[in-house]
């Protein structure tokens, strides 16, 4: 360390002032930044960027358009932000090729905002009137930590990643600072893992360090199954050298010498945007041999899977790495010893690692200071369903769901009111209106019958039935069980019946006592979470709208009417492998 | 031909750890389809047997084993996406292509699936046409998506 230590520190040095150089350049030119996540080209993103560009070429100006990630606020996407050099950022919402064609003509071409089109603004200078964004609910509320660049900085640009202070975390980590003080500042950071287990960080590095092998892996979950969450994608699409720095402070942590980042083939912006920023690292030294001049070597690649949920369970995700049916494997022994490929290996979320950076930047005390208490730093929530104002939004721990739901999603539409609220992903919990007064935090949300998981909180407002998003979660976890453990397969199974005959006023009296059996029995007798949380959805559902399942039950009703008698959804869990063709074939005779 | 394709993309691929499923994602990626003939490729190409790739092949839902049609549309069924109407949509997407539930059309033009979650939640329901997300999608827009003008395509049961 001592004969290496200064080299980190001056190869940052000229790493910052290239940066530096590089953002001031962009800034003394009009910048126009189109989200383009997925949540932007949904909205029709593609068709606003493109006209952004034809505008900007036909008028021949000196503007730069950008595609930038998601920055949480997707109930306005497509979202453009226009920065003319010294004013402020100022936001367009729900932005057509039309009003690109405008704002164009007005804010690039004669210099002049639209306060009757703006959302608002972010930073210093002059807003012409224009409501300033910190000022809003959806924006004060927030503390933006790990997502703190999404949608600010062109993704995999790493000049403009280290001007706004990326790799000065790690850079202090490799200047002067030992793998076990990186482990301790993560500890007193109080950080706790964000892919559901919330389990102590700093504790889990010391596992890995403290592993015997000379070859150790990090591992990075993207798998991201949950439908209703998209904040891993988020942070991969909007800042993927967050999640680079972040991993390398980790594996440098943890003595590791490579790591992956699992992604889910077909996710092809969060694929490509790790790609090109991977190959960004190591063209300036950050990712390869002798990081930053330092003895330290580490590199990362993105390891694909297919579409299987269960692809997100640790072991299961090692399989898939290894090119295997990811199916769960029996632990002891756990990966800290032996995990890919039969090395020590550490599975962290990619929200978990996108934390890293900015702790190591401003000390694991900073971060400690915000949140409440066991619950440290921030959850990045994904809002969705009967909201106002769905999006990504990263609040510090110790909120009231109240104010998260009410005060940055906006409520439920007019006319109507939120009745339940499913959370932490399919195998988390639903809870009801009463709930909105919890503390948001892990302890909280667990005694509360639900999980914070990965982030996502559906909102259901009082049109929609508790049975019938209960048999949609059930259908989802029936379709994804791996197969590997009958109590799983066979249980979700009789639990899809089951609720489908309730949907269908066809329920009996014993049906609610029938399903309890069957989860507990798949809690007892399941390898992995799929089967143990199994019966999450339905336990949570009857305890606190136990009446809307007497309803179907007892007075073959759906109280609000939505349990149609038909429920479509994929006919099959996996195909068939004997298929004709295959069956023809010589090797399957023998 | 079909060979030369397949091992072109089994050998091709970019990141330094080739496996069996990295092999079969390559092919989807290139033929769409994983047919006969890939599955004895990458079984050599990784020195394992038909059935282990067979295994693996059979387990992932993203492949398929009979080439691809001409068009793809994904449906959302995601709980999101189902509070936010998804399965008028559905039904919608199987009305219109003349089908009982997922799979190809009779005419092998069109692939209608049933997606977990597309991802892009804050805009339920979302639908993916031939890789286009597209969001807050109601049985009219999701009709215009399928329309004869931009596709060549006539829906079975579409009227338009």
């Amino acid at each position: 360390m001592t004969t290496t230590g200064s080299a980190p520190a001056s190869a940052y040095e000229s790493l910052r002032e290239r940066a530096q150089a590089h953002w001031a350049a962009l800034e003394s030119r009009p910048l126009v930044r189109v989200g383009m996540d997925a949540t932007g080209r949904a909205a029709g993103g593609l068709d606003v960027v493109a006209s952004f560009r034809t505008e900007v070429a036909s008028h021949g100006l000196q503007a730069t358009v950008s595609e930038v990630g998601c920055l949480g606020l997707c109930f306005a996407e497509p979202l453009v932000d226009i920065k003319l050099p010294g004013g402020p950022r100022v936001f367009y919402g729900n932005v057509t090729p039309a009003i690109a064609r405008e704002l164009v003509e007005s804010c690039l071409v004669k210099g002049v905002h639209r306060p009757d089109l703006a959302l608002g603004t972010l930073g210093e200078g002059p807003a012409h009137g224009i409501p300033r964004l910190e000022d809003q609910p959806y924006w004060k509320l927030q503390v933006r930590v790990a997502t703190r660049l999404c949608g600010t900085v062109q993704p995999a640009d790493l000049n403009q990643y280290v001007a706004n202070g990326g790799y000065a975390g790690l850079a202090k980590a490799l200047a002067g600072m030992t793998p076990k003080a990186v482990q301790d500042e993560m500890t007193k950071s109080g950080m706790r893992g964000r892919g559901g287990a919330a389990f102590p960080t700093g504790t889990k590095w010391s596992f890995l360090a403290g592993a015997r092998g000379a070859v150790k892996y990090v591992l990075v979950n993207c798998e991201e199954g949950d439908p209703g969450a998209f904040n891993d994608k988020g942070i991969l699409e909007g800042d993927p050298l967050t999640l680079l720095e972040g991993t390398t402070i980790c594996g440098f942590a943890t003595g590791a010498v490579q790591g992956y980042v699992f992604i889910r083939h077909g996710n092809d912006g969060p694929i490509e945007k790790t790609r090109a920023a991977i190959v960004e690292a190591r063209k300036a030294g950050l990712l390869g041999k002798n990081i930053m001049g330092s003895s330290f070597s580490f590199d990362i690649d993105v390891a694909l899977t297919g579409e299987s949920y269960v692809s997100g369970e640790e072991t299961a995700l090692m399989e898939a790495i290894e090119g295997k049916r990811s199916m769960p494997r029996a632990r002891p022994p756990f990966p800290a010893n032996v995990g890919l490929w039969g090395k020590p290996s550490n599975i962290n979320n990619v929200k978990t690692l996108a934390y890293a950076p900015e702790i190591m930047r401003n000390g694991g005390e900073w971060f400690a200071t915000i949140g409440f208490e066991r619950s440290k730093g921030t959850a990045i929530l994904c809002l969705t369903g009967a909201v106002k104002r769905p999006g990504m939004y990263e609040v510090p721990f110790g909120l009231k769901l109240r104010d998260v739901v009410d005060g940055i999603a906006g409520g439920s539409p007019e006319g109507s009111k939120v009745k339940l609220l499913q959370t932490g992903g399919p195998l988390g919990g639903v809870l009801d209106a009463r709930s909105l007064d919890l503390t948001l935090d892990f302890e909280t949300m667990a005694r509360a019958g639900a999980i914070m998981g990965s982030g996502g909180i559906i909102v259901g407002d009082d049109r929609v039935c508790a049975v019938d998003l209960t048999r949609n979660l059930v259908a989802f976890c029936q379709f994804e069980s791996c197969g590997k453990c009958f109590p799983c397969r066979l249980g979700m199974t009789n639990l899809l019946e089951t609720v489908e005959r309730i949907c269908q006023m066809q329920g009996q009296a014993q049906d609610l006592d029938l399903m309890r059996s069957i989860g507990t029995t798949m809690q007892a007798g399941s390898l992995c979470g799929h089967g143990q949380l199994g019966f999450n959805p339905i336990s949570s559902a009857i305890r606190f709208f136990e009446a809307d399942f007497r309803s179907h039950i007892v007075d073959r009703r759906c109280p609000t009417g939505s349990c149609t008698a038909v429920f479509l959804k994929p006919t099959r869990t996996r195909p068939v492998a004997t298929s004709e063709w295959y069956a023809k074939r010589e090797y399957a005779k023998t | 031909m079909l060979r030369e394709r397949v091992r072109k993309a089994i050998t091709s691929q970019p990141q330094p750890v080739v496996t069996v499923l990295s092999s079969l994602l390559a092919v989807e990626d290139e033929m769409g389809y994983i047919p006969p003939e890939a599955v004895e490729e990458v079984a050599e190409h990784t020195q394992s047997t038909v059935n282990d790739v067979w295994a693996v092949a059979s387990f992932y839902t993203n492949f398929r084993f009979t080439s691809p049609m001409e068009r793809v549309v994904e449906v959302c069924w995601g709980p999101t996406c189902h509070l936010m109407g998804a399965q008028e949509v559905m039904r919608c997407a199987q009305e219109l292509l003349g089908m009982q539930g997922e799979g190809d059309t009779s005419d092998g033009k069109v692939t209608l699936k049933y997606n977990t979650c597309l991802g892009a939640c804050s805009q339920a329901p979302v639908v993916m046409a031939d890789h286009k997300l597209v969001g807050r999608c109601t049985p009219e827009r999701l009709a215009a998506l399928l329309r004869a003008e931009r596709t060549g395509y006539h829906a079975p049961g579409a009227h338009s």
